[in-house]
């Protein structure tokens, strides 16, 4: 006992002696850097925009930017800042103010109940003290599609009726089916027609036909650079930690039709393809089970679940999230079909499953991780099924959580370990089965 | 060859020692759990029944939700493998294992050779886990052990929500203050953990197989709403509630063969 006691005494004192200095941070890679840059610019932009009396608006993140960015218009997004500020520990206030005097319910979508706060406080109706200093100036008019979900409708229309302003909406029509039909594509191009005359008539803007194929080119690219980046991660080792590719992610939901974007996303594929030529990855410890993760990225909790799985060198290298932006269409019409099928407007189950196989495949995937978001009824109601059938057709086990997309309240840190060990366990399993023939 | 296998739950802590993977030597359950004296008493007691002392013991597992605060152990392993292996052992042909724990619930579907294929776990929510049955317990001023007896006395059952303890509690007021039975109340409240950690069950495919673990399945009243809901009997061993310490220690065991472990 006694030589425990000393013994222990002994090392503590040699572990402080020879206590090594504080791991220096990894420096941010280039593109990181000009990604922030980017962004920077887009608040900036729209500041001085409004400041110069232009009119400013607020876009759902699945809608077609290009037509906003052919007539010249600074464009912001709620979603992509609801999220930052959940990734920040920021989003508590928002979450009280808009369940508490504003009196929406604990139900809604928790970026809803942020941005509905803010925008409160923009309207000087809250007193709630913006982290930001209000970079997310006061919308003039809001752009929508419905082909994400229902709730996002009526959270513009509120906004909408909140502030005074004008609403432009498409509707794409729910669609069940795995394709598109001419009349749901005509229907949709009228409206963008129509929507590209009313922005006209109330922004003092003009259409340019020359800039708007121009900037459909730089679309294209982008939507080209983030598809590519996003596939290279089936090279093993995954030359990037896949969570990563989350926070490039504001390329292409705020910026897909910037040469901006372009410049982002070509240093992002240069810096992977470095790390392919040299056999190197960003992921900080070997990758010694490869993941696919379905749903919204958890904000509130990033860094816990990515330190979670690293421990158990797990390395998210699919995800159904940030592929959603990798939209491809070259004119109107082409435009029309893709929102037709855009985001969860083309995930019937069916769909869904396929999709989520063939990752599975590319990616060399051993299991799969679900988020089961509180804040988004739309993905999680088919998330059992598809759970349930992928497992049955592939055999890869997999495990879901509880938690949210900014609320951190819908979360619990031991949960989400357990789970993850158990899948963990499951997938070593499976490993040590496989090399044994 | 001694191995030590200890489950630190929220709400106990079951030690055991096993000889070989197969010999049970000495096995305890504390109520008290993580961040309490229970850990340690489980452990002191565990190693006086058996006459035998840490320096005897070839490999340790640690399981259960205070896993990652126990500094001894030679490894951690989530409650779900210790309890697919534990169960094993004690009941081999069960297919698919129900564990409530004290504050979730797991169904845990494992192989003929007892390893764990898939699991299906409870969501944040507290209800159908062994919290909330602590809950209705004292709403009901029932001891929890003999909530089960008394559900049994039940004629007709009554309906409990379960989708929130909270709103469940609500409604166990509202029914004792219209006079229901407490049997009934009691009998509905094992119907609404059943028919939650059943759903979860099933979604793991039917089996006639079943076996519950953990200190929940002690509770009669549970195991028979559990039967009702899914359409089969449900298998009990005595040493349920140390199942996962069992498994723990078995789990030790093959680590040790596998050459992971230190030689006694």
């Amino acid at each position: 006992m006694s030589e425990n006691t000393t013994l222990n005494v002994n090392t503590a004192a040699a572990d402080t002696a020879a206590a090594p200095a504080p791991k220096p941070k990894r420096p941010k890679p280039k593109s990181m850097i000009m990604l922030g840059e980017q962004t920077d610019a887009l608040f900036q932009n729209a500041r001085i925009a409004k400041e110069n009396g232009e009119k400013v608006g607020w876009s759902a993140s699945i809608f077609p930017q290009e037509i906003a960015e052919t007539l010249g218009l600074n464009i912001l997004y709620p979603e992509n800042h609801a999220a930052g500020i959940a990734a920040r520990h920021q989003a508590d206030p928002f979450l009280q103010e808009c369940e508490g005097p504003l009196g929406y319910s604990n139900d809604l979508c928790a970026y809803a109940k942020v941005n509905l706060a803010y925008a409160s406080v923009l309207n000087d109706e809250s007193s709630v003290e913006l982290p930001d200093g209000g970079k997310m100036v006061k919308p003039d008019f809001l752009l929508l599609t419905n082909n994400i979900c229902n709730q996002l409708t009526k959270w513009y229309e509120n906004l909408a009726k909140q502030m005074n302003i004008p609403l432009f909406f498409i509707d794409t029509c729910y669609n069940p089916y795995d394709y598109v039909t001419e009349t749901r594509v005509r229907y949709v191009r009228a409206q963008i027609d129509k929507l590209i005359e009313d922005l006209c008539a109330f922004t003092g803007k003009t259409w340019d036909e020359d800039r708007f194929k121009k900037i459909m080119e730089i679309s294209q690219r982008n939507s080209y650079l983030w598809e590519r980046a996003n596939n290279l991660m089936d090279r093993k080792p995954s030359p990037l930690s896949g969570f990563e590719l989350f926070n490039y992610m504001s390329a292409m939901v705020c910026n897909r039709g910037k040469e901006s974007s372009t410049a982002v996303l070509q240093q992002l594929n240069d810096e992977i393809e470095e790390n392919i030529k040299n056999g190197t990855s960003t992921f900080p410890v070997e990758e010694q089970f490869r993941v696919s993760w379905d749903g919204i990225a958890c904000w509130p909790y990033l860094s816990h679940n990515l330190r979670t799985l690293k421990k158990y060198g797990i390395n998210m290298v699919a995800s159904s999230y940030g592929k959603a932006w990798a939209i491809e269409y070259e004119d109107l019409d082409g435009m029309a079909r893709a929102y037709c099928f855009a985001s969860t407007n083309g995930d019937n189950a069916t769909t869904m499953i396929s999709r989520r196989i063939e990752a599975l495949e590319k990616f060399g995937c051993e299991g799969t991780i679900y988020h089961v978001n509180r804040s988004c009824k739309v993905m999680d109601c088919q998330m059992m099924e598809v759970q349930r059938q992928i497992s049955a057709r592939t055999g890869i086990p997999f495990t879901s959580f509880d938690g949210d997309q900014a609320d951190y309240r819908n979360y619990s840190e031991a949960q989400f370990e357990t789970r993850i060990q158990g899948l963990v366990e499951v997938m070593k399993q499976n490993k040590e089965a496989r090399a044994n023939g | 060859m001694y191995t030590f296998g200890i489950d630190i739950g929220s709400t106990s802590s079951k030690a055991v020692i096993m000889r070989d993977g197969k010999d049970l030597i000495a096995h305890v359950v504390v109520p008290l759990g993580t961040g309490t004296v229970g850990p340690k008493q489980a452990r002191d007691k565990v190693f006086q029944i058996s006459g035998l002392t840490p320096q005897d013991i070839s490999y340790t597992i640690v399981t259960g939700y205070g896993r990652m605060n126990c500094d001894y152990a030679n490894e951690q392993i989530s409650e779900l493998s210790c309890h697919a292996k534990g169960i094993h052992a004690l009941l081999p042909t069960a297919d698919t294992i129900i564990d409530i724990g004290g504050q979730d619930a797991k169904a845990i579907k494992v192989s003929p050779r007892g390893q764990m294929l898939a699991f299906q776990m409870n969501d944040k929510c507290a209800a159908g886990t062994g919290r909330f049955l602590d809950v209705m317990a004292r709403v009901l001023n029932v001891d929890i052990n003999n909530l089960g007896p008394v559900s049994e006395k039940s004629t007709r059952p009554v309906a409990i929500s379960n989708t929130c303890t909270v709103f469940a509690e609500s409604e166990v007021i509202s029914q004792l203050s219209s006079n229901i039975p407490i049997e009934d109340i009691a009998a509905g409240i094992h119907h609404s953990v059943a028919k939650r950690v059943a759903g979860m069950a099933l979604r793991l495919g039917r089996s006639q197989n079943v076996a519950m673990s953990g200190g929940v399945a002690l509770n009669v009243g549970v195991v028979r709403a559990m039967s009702q809901e899914l359409g089969c009997p449900v298998l009990v061993h005595p040493l349920c509630q140390s199942a996962g310490a069992i498994g723990a220690a078995v789990l030790a065991w093959e680590k040790f063969l596998k050459g992971e472990g230190k030689v006694s």
